[in-house]
Formats: structure tokens, C-alpha cells, sequence
């Protein structure tokens, strides 16, 4: 009796795991397929690139065909990868400094208008970017920036600040002030205390900071493709309409799947990496 | 030990000043960040309502109309056609989204051996972006070359060339599967944190009084989620109205320029025939839908009365 309870509660555990695995793989491969189906396509070579992936894998072996292909759009696609790679490490180095300075201003000091200062950091949230697009289009062509990356960068960084300030504001709020009164004492003052002793006590904080900011700027389109207007100048998305748009009314599939991959694989790379601290930033601003 | 009072008096002083000298300072770090915002943002959107009243062209002198562009607006059929399908499209894709989060989040809610893969796993396409997801599934729902409709002639399933782009329908809802495949795992992600922040006892609490699972799941999670719910419904309709990348990039607003997206006219208007003054007041007019959906949901949801 016992025995055959114990049997039927196992069996239902073993059924209960397996639908419970069914689903799951079910929907991994939902998620996952279209990545492995484009980067195991892409590797097939050029005239096979233009043919249905079924199957997905190479059939007349390996070949990098797609990618040189790829490389012969825009600038060749090393300028327009190196395009990419740069603004979205200077939107990153940008984006911690200021946030840094700025949540370490809002935490330890006080002055006259803080809480003004914050809420309008924290409001441009409300305003979506793609609404102030048209002027935004007018002051950096006033400031000289338009068609620059220095300008695209600058847009970056201002549009990761609302997320970033709050989350450096928080961590700055989580160390302890005795430890910055220890280290008064020992003599480290303003810009030293911050760096050599603040600086690695927020690091996670600056670890969520810096790979939100990569990821937006490196997928960003929208603005890249208005503000960039020289061939050079592309960044990877802006590139790609070039290539989706064909050549003689053509389009290089092959060519397509490579793009896809070489901006791709930096974004999952990251992710993988440094996920505990992409979702803790998710998750601590989901419970604000 | 001689004079107390003086050596009181000295910290006294300099605390006061480096209280003093403290509010310079702080304005000192946060002005980077303010300088920034100020002529990156804020100065924008001052600037996007001044020119909303003017017709601005790209070159030449700018012209004081007044209204004029905003009751241009109120008559143009097709920014109101633009309107009526950005509508249709945030409804469905955030039905659609919510349809899939949510089992989702309920599956990940559990600590089982494999969970932690299976959040990375439905994680993976919200990290690469929007534009990447639309290049990829436009390949995938190509005719001649894709995956979609070639495995479906394949399988005996159309006797014909399927090609998913072609009609309105059939584009709309390849798109609708590509945004849901992008974003669902984001949508799970916030509500799972819902999900977590409700007390187990309760749960047990209900059960031991006999509530079946529907009933659990009806009158105990859903209220206790709501405030977590808003949040994600809110993300997903202003992320849906402000859609731009996937009609750009799959459809090029086809077919029949049917799948013109609010972004997109706005897009069209100020840089493809450079009205800058009546992009501008369109804009405007898409902040204004934006802020008064967010206050709509916020309300139906009664977020902010814990009653």
C-alpha cells in the first residue's frame, strides 16, 4: 500500500518533470532557433546563401563567403564595425563618469534645487527621444555635430543618464558613510576619495551602468539613422538598410545573415557574461 | 585641556564652511549630468514646441503660422490612418505579449534544476536590437530565400510560393511574431519579479481553504500583481506606439503603405520631405497620446489606492 503510493507519487514526479522539461525545451528552442539558424546559415557559401536554410548547416562545406560579401557594402564592414565598437565605448566610459559624478552628487552632498535637478534627470523618461528628434537634428547641426559620432555619442550618453543617475544615486546610498569618514580622517579628499575608495565599493552598480549603456548604443537605429548622413560614418544598423535595400533591385541574403551575426554575437557576449548584473539592473528598476 | 572652547569652536567654523563650500561641490559633480540633459533634452523639447508653430523648413527662413500646423493635423487622413494603425498594432502585439509572458513567468517562477537556463535562454533576444531582430525574421520570412515559407511548401502545406510580406495579414502578424519573440522575455522578466513578491504563506493560506488553481490565480495573484502588471503594460504600450524599427526595416511601411507607424510619419514628414514644423507639432501631438495613455492605465489599473 505504502510502496505503491510512494510508486505513484514517483511516477508523478517523473511525468510531472518531464512536461515541466517538454515545455521548457519547447520554448528554448522558440527563443534560441532563429540565432543558431542565421549564424549556422551564414556560414554556407555564396551561391547557397541564397537558398531556403533547409537544412540550416552548410551542405558544400564551411565558407566565409557571406561575410566578404558583407564586406563589400558601405565602407567594408571593418570601418562600420569600428564605427560601432567606438561610439558605443565612448557612450560606455561617458556614461559612468557622468553618472558616477552626478549620483555621488546626489547622494553624500546638498545644495539649493537637488531635488529639482533630480526629478528633471529622472523626467526625461516620460519623453520619448523619437519626439524631439526633428530639433534635436537642428542643435547639433548649431553645434557643429551633426553627421558626427561625437554627436551620435553625446545623444547616447544623454539618453542613458535618467536609468544611470538613479542607479549610481542608489548605490552611492547603500555604502555606508562611515567608511568616507575613515578615510577623511586617513586624508583621501573629494575626487581621491571617490576613486580610491568609493569607486570599487559601487562597482556592480557601475557594472549594470556600462552594459546598458553598450547594449542601447550598439543597437540603437533610429537616431544613427537621421543624425549620420556620410557613407562612413554608418554605424552597423544604419549599414544594414543598405544592405536589406539590395543592390539592382537584388538583395544579398547572404550578406543579410552575416550583418545579423556581427551584430549579434557582442550583444550576447556581454550578456551571457555579465548577466547577474543585467538583471539586477532590470530587476531594481521593475520594484521602483 | 586649557581652552575648550577654542578648540570647539574651530571645527564648528570649518564645518560650516565645508557645508558652504559642500553646496558648490555638489553642484560641481552633478553638473555634467545636468549640462547633458539641459541642451540635450530639455532645450529639445522647448525647442520641438516653438517649432510646431512655425513652417520650418530645411532651408530658409522659418514662418510664424500659429495653429496652423495643428490644424493641419486634425484633417490629415493619413496621419489619422497612421493613428488608427499604430492602435490596432499596439492592442494586438500587447495581447500578444502578455499571452506569452505571463505562462512564462509563471513557468520560471519555481526554483527547478534548469530554471536559471530557461530564464537566459527566452532571455537572449531582448539583449541584440530591434533593428537586428527585424533583418533576421524579414530573412527568415523571405519568399525565395527565408525559412518560414519555403518549410511550409515543404511540408505540403501551400502548393505555391508562400510569400509572408506580400499581404497585409500575413506581414502584420510575421511582425507580431518577431516582436513577441524579441520582447516576451523582457516582459516575463518584470513579471517574475511580481510574481516573487508575493508572500508564499498566502498561497498555501488559500489552497488549504480550497481554492482551485483559477481561483488562485484569479483573486489572489492578479490583485497582488497590479502595481507589476501596469509597469509592464505601460513599457509595452509606449514601446509598441513608438514602433519605427520593424516597419522600416521588414515592410518599408508596405504593403500598400498600410503599416505607416506614427514614428514613421513623423519620420517621413521632417526627413524625408523635411516639414520640420509639422513634424514637430506631430510630435507633440504623439506626446500628448503617450502621456495620457500612461495616466489611463495607471487608473484603470488603481495603482496608488492600496486598498
Amino acid at each position: 500500500m505504502s510502496v505503491d503510493a510512494k510508486q505513484a507519487r514517483q511516477r508523478r514526479k517523473f511525468w510531472g518533470g518531464f512536461g515541466y522539461h517538454a515545455f521548457g525545451i519547447g520554448a528554448a528552442l522558440f527563443f534560441f532557433a532563429p540565432f543558431a539558424w542565421t549564424g549556422l546559415a551564414s556560414l554556407r557559401t555564396g551561391t547557397e546563401a541564397q537558398q531556403p536554410p533547409l537544412p540550416p548547416w552548410p551542405t558544400h562545406g564551411v565558407s566565409f563567403d557571406t561575410y566578404a560579401v558583407l564586406n563589400t557594402f558601405g565602407a567594408g564592414v571593418w570601418q562600420h564595425v569600428f564605427n560601432s565598437t567606438i561610439v558605443a565605448l565612448a557612450t560606455v566610459v561617458l556614461t559612468v563618469i557622468v553618472s558616477l559624478l552626478a549620483g555621488y552628487g546626489f547622494s553624500r552632498y546638498r545644495f539649493p534645487l537637488k531635488n529639482v535637478f533630480f526629478v528633471l534627470i529622472i523626467a526625461t523618461l516620460m519623453i520619448p527621444f523619437q519626439s524631439i528628434l526633428t530639433p534635436l537634428f537642428i542643435i547639433l547641426a548649431k553645434l557643429g555635430l551633426n553627421n558626427s559620432l561625437v554627436g551620435l555619442v553625446l545623444v547616447y550618453v544623454t539618453l542613458q543618464l535618467p536609468f544611470s543617475v538613479f542607479m549610481m544615486r542608489n548605490a552611492f546610498d547603500a555604502v555606508p558613510r562611515e567608511i568616507e569618514e575613515a578615510a577623511r580622517i586617513d586624508g583621501a579628499r573629494d575626487l581621491k576619495l571617490l576613486i580610491r575608495v568609493l569607486l570599487p565599493l559601487v562597482m556592480p552598480g557601475v557594472a549594470t551602468v556600462a552594459i546598458f549603456a553598450f547594449l542601447n548604443s550598439w543597437n540603437e537605429f533610429l537616431a544613427a539613422l537621421i543624425l549620420l548622413s556620410d557613407n562612413e560614418k554608418y554605424t552597423l544598423p544604419v549599414l544594414m538598410t543598405a544592405v536589406r535595400a539590395g543592390r539592382l533591385g537584388a538583395i544579398n541574403w547572404g550578406a543579410v545573415q552575416a550583418g545579423v551575426m556581427v551584430m549579434t554575437i557582442p550583444c550576447l557576449a556581454v550578456f551571457l557574461i555579465l548577466q547577474r548584473y543585467y538583471m539586477r539592473g532590470l530587476m531594481a528598476g521593475a520594484v521602483k | 585641556m586649557t581652552s575648550p572652547a577654542l578648540t570647539l569652536a574651530v571645527p564648528a567654523s570649518s564645518r560650516r564652511r565645508r557645508a558652504r563650500m559642500g553646496q558648490w561641490q555638489g553642484l560641481l559633480y552633478i553638473a555634467p549630468a545636468m549640462a547633458l540633459v539641459i541642451v540635450f533634452f530639455v532645450i529639445p523639447v522647448l525647442f520641438t514646441f516653438w517649432m510646431s508653430f512655425h513652417d520650418w523648413p530645411l532651408l530658409g527662413q522659418p514662418e510664424w503660422i500659429g495653429l496652423g500646423n495643428y490644424v493641419r493635423l486634425l484633417t490629415d487622413t493619413r496621419f489619422l490612418s497612421s493613428l488608427r494603425f499604430t492602435a490596432y498594432y499596439t492592442v494586438i502585439t500587447t495581447i500578444a505579449i502578455f499571452v506569452v509572458a505571463f505562462p512564462l513567468a509563471i513557468f520560471v517562477e519555481k526554483q527547478r534544476r534548469g530554471v536559471g537556463f530557461y530564464r537566459t535562454v527566452f532571455f537572449m533576444p531582448v539583449v541584440v536590437g530591434l533593428a537586428t531582430a527585424s533583418l533576421l525574421w524579414v530573412w527568415l520570412a523571405n519568399v525565395d530565400s527565408g525559412l518560414i515559407g519555403p518549410a511550409i511548401r515543404m511540408m505540403g502545406f501551400a502548393g505555391k510560393k508562400v510569400n509572408l510580406l506580400a499581404t497585409f495579414d500575413s506581414a502584420f502578424w510575421t511582425i507580431i511574431v518577431m516582436v513577441v519573440w524579441k520582447v516576451a522575455g523582457f516582459t516575463m522578466i518584470i513579471l517574475l519579479t511580481g510574481l516573487q513578491s508575493i508572500p508564499v504563506e498566502l498561497n498555501e493560506a488559500a489552497r488549504i481553504d480550497g481554492a482551485g488553481s483559477w481561483q488562485r490565480f484569479r483573486h489572489l495573484t492578479l490583485p497582488l500583481m497590479r502595481r507589476t502588471i501596469a509597469l509592464a503594460l505601460i513599457l509595452s504600450v509606449t514601446g509598441s506606439v513608438l514602433a519605427f524599427d520593424q516597419f522600416y526595416i521588414m515592410t518599408s511601411g508596405g504593403p500598400q503603405n498600410r503599416m505607416i507607424s506614427v514614428v514613421y510619419y513623423i519620420f517621413n514628414q521632417s526627413f524625408v520631405s523635411f516639414h520640420l514644423g509639422y513634424g514637430s507639432a506631430l510630435s507633440i501631438a504623439l506626446l500628448g497620446i503617450l502621456i495620457v495613455l500612461s495616466v489611463v492605465q495607471l487608473r484603470l489599473l488603481r495603482v496608488g489606492d492600496d486598498k
